[in-house]
């Protein structure tokens, strides 16, 4: 087993307009973005667990090739900016795909 | 068809001030056209539903002199977006004053500015809306109705790259636009060059954050994209920065939520079959986008609201026995707030914000420490009315200190005041809009004006 952030070269997070937040995992080693798109460590499921929300807030989810990457955003509670906000862009949400395990 | 190059010195001119010298270099390559947007929605709702700028003015005048006297002196169009921020009225005037200021300044020989305005009139909107038009909710919103325009204090229409393109066709040297896609702005040019949809739109995905797309990480350097047919060549201006297919491909899908298609009004492009091939060192070649026109124009609105007073208070707590009961303290201090004024909901907003715990993530967040050594509480009171916000962070703040917790040991105060104080913060708003609107024709929903600025004197139509 191998953390994410051993694997990945980038692990970000940032608003996607002002109702999403988007995730982009970028490898930089051909052979370890095969191996996490082959196990299930970062499958839509997955997320949703980590993360623990209802499928339906996991609004896209997909492996970019051209950039080797695997990207999803989960769509906010509350607009970014509303009242109650923690994190205006959205850009420290990401911390958690760092302790996922990859077999 | 000649290559066309267009040079792109920040994603967000004078958030922070542009690099000088990679611009410079950029500039000697002789580009055939000068592009930035100035604005963005990241920032949060207040800048639009208050209409002020978050860049500093002193940055803004930087930023726009660097690239109009390189412009005047190649004599090449300088194409500025979403002005000041917001892209409101305010800020392409308050561009437009700037722009006149610096050619003043530098006596610059005459030249023709068009600045477009997209900012829309709530009035309007309701009057459209009376009439049957429809105000469609994007990525899960509902449609807008009466109700929702009503809670709207300021609302832009997002630009095409229509606009810019008839203002680049009545002979615009200086372009000051309101709110516009990024890529509209990079589209315009290269559409006018005779170039296709599919690779203008395209250039301005892949250019719009300047040199974001580049390696290593490095903000406000200057790239240069040169289009050919039906391809985009981006190169680095930095000496230590590269262009490379893994940075290039890596930005075309960031800040989005769809990494294969780019919406702007009257299309999309479809991105699913890029390719990205090394040219050199520095740079990396892009084609393969496709665009796909949609029979109906539908143009994005975004529109911010105020929706109170907001007032703020710090505390801090290291009992641990009060950590491990946090919730029960807020839960007391919530209480006496309720006693008061009644549940929150519309009336109120009230948010304890627990630093140490799981302020930055929320419900996100999972696992959040049981046992943090301290806890930093900011609460945030959202009220319409300036003394009641300060009420309610005050009751919420002051409660936490003599909340009452079984077996507690310390009958001194429960939690620590940064100070006795409530801070005043900026008034809360929130995104209303993020909506698009059917209308027939882009130029429905923009106001175009023409100027001679005339850095030696007289300034006229």
């Amino acid at each position: 087993m191998l953390k994410l952030r051993e694997l990945a070269s980038t692990i970000r997070s940032k608003n996607a307009g002002v109702d999403h937040l988007t995730f982009d995992v970028i490898f930089r080693d051909r052979a370890a973005f095969e191996r996490v798109k082959a196990s299930a460590a970062l499958s839509p499921e997955a997320i949703c667990a980590l993360y623990r929300i209802p499928r339906e807030r996991l609004t896209h989810h997909c492996a970019f090739e051209p950039a080797q990457a695997i990207k999803f955003t989960i769509r906010r509670l509350a607009p970014s900016g509303s009242p109650g906000e923690t994190d205006v862009f959205g850009a420290q949400q990401y911390a958690p795909l760092f302790e996922v395990e990859v077999p | 068809m000649k290559p066309f190059t267009i040079a792109c010195p920040t994603g967000h001119l004078a958030f922070t001030p542009l690099e000088k010298a990679s611009f410079l270099e950029g500039c000697r390559q002789r580009p055939d056209a000068i592009v930035a947007d100035a604005g963005s929605c990241d920032i949060g709702p207040r800048p639009l539903g208050a209409d002020r700028h978050v860049s500093l003015e002193a940055h803004q005048r930087h930023d726009l002199e660097i690239m109009l006297l390189e412009a005047r002196r190649l004599g090449v169009p300088m194409i500025v977006g979403s002005a000041s921020d917001t892209g409101t009225d305010r800020g392409v005037d308050q561009f437009v004053r700037l722009i006149a200021e610096i050619a003043a300044e530098h006596r610059l020989a005459p030249f023709k500015l068009v600045a477009i305005h997209s900012e829309q009139k709530v009035a309007d909107l309701l009057a459209r809306l009376a009439r049957g038009a429809r105000i469609v909710g994007l990525d899960g919103r509902p449609d807008a109705d009466a109700e929702t325009l009503r809670r709207t204090d300021r609302v832009v229409a997002v630009m095409n790259a229509e606009p810019i393109r008839r203002a680049l066709r009545e002979g615009a040297e200086v372009v000051i636009a309101g709110r516009a896609s990024d890529c509209a702005l990079f589209a315009a040019p290269l559409l006018e060059a005779g170039f296709s949809p599919a690779i203008a739109y395209y250039t301005g995905k892949l250019m719009e954050c300047a040199s974001f797309c580049c390696e290593p990480f490095m903000g406000k350097e200057t790239i240069l994209g040169t289009v050919e047919g039906e391809s985009v060549t981006v190169r680095a201006m930095h000496p230590e920065q590269r262009c490379t297919p893994a940075s290039l491909a890596s930005h075309a899908m960031y800040e989005r939520t769809d990494p294969f298609r780019e919406q702007v009004a009257g299309g999309w492009i479809d991105m699913s079959g890029c390719r990205y091939e090394q040219v050199d060192a520095k740079a990396t070649r892009a084609s393969g986008a496709v665009f796909h026109a949609t029979a109906q124009l539908a143009v994005k609105l975004e529109g911010a609201g105020r929706v109170g007073e907001r007032r703020l208070a710090i505390v801090g707590v290291r009992d641990p026995q009060t950590i491990a009961r946090i919730d029960q303290a807020i839960a007391w201090a919530r209480g006496k707030v309720a006693e008061r004024f009644g549940p929150e909901g519309r009336a109120y907003r009230l948010f304890h914000h627990l630093f140490g715990r799981n302020a930055v993530m929320k419900e996100l967040d999972p696992n959040p420490p049981a046992a943090p050594h301290e806890l930093g509480v900011v609460v945030e009171a959202v009220h319409p009315e300036a003394k009641i916000a300060e009420e309610i962070a005050a009751l919420a703040a002051r409660n936490l200190f003599y909340a009452r917790l079984p077996g507690t040991k310390g009958t001194a105060g429960a939690a620590a005041l940064m100070s006795d104080e409530i801070l005043v913060g900026e008034p809360g708003y929130e995104w209303t809009l993020n909506h698009v609107i059917e209308v027939e024709d882009m130029m429905e929903l923009v106001r175009i004006h023409h100027r001679v600025i005339d850095g030696r004197g007289g300034e006229g139509r």
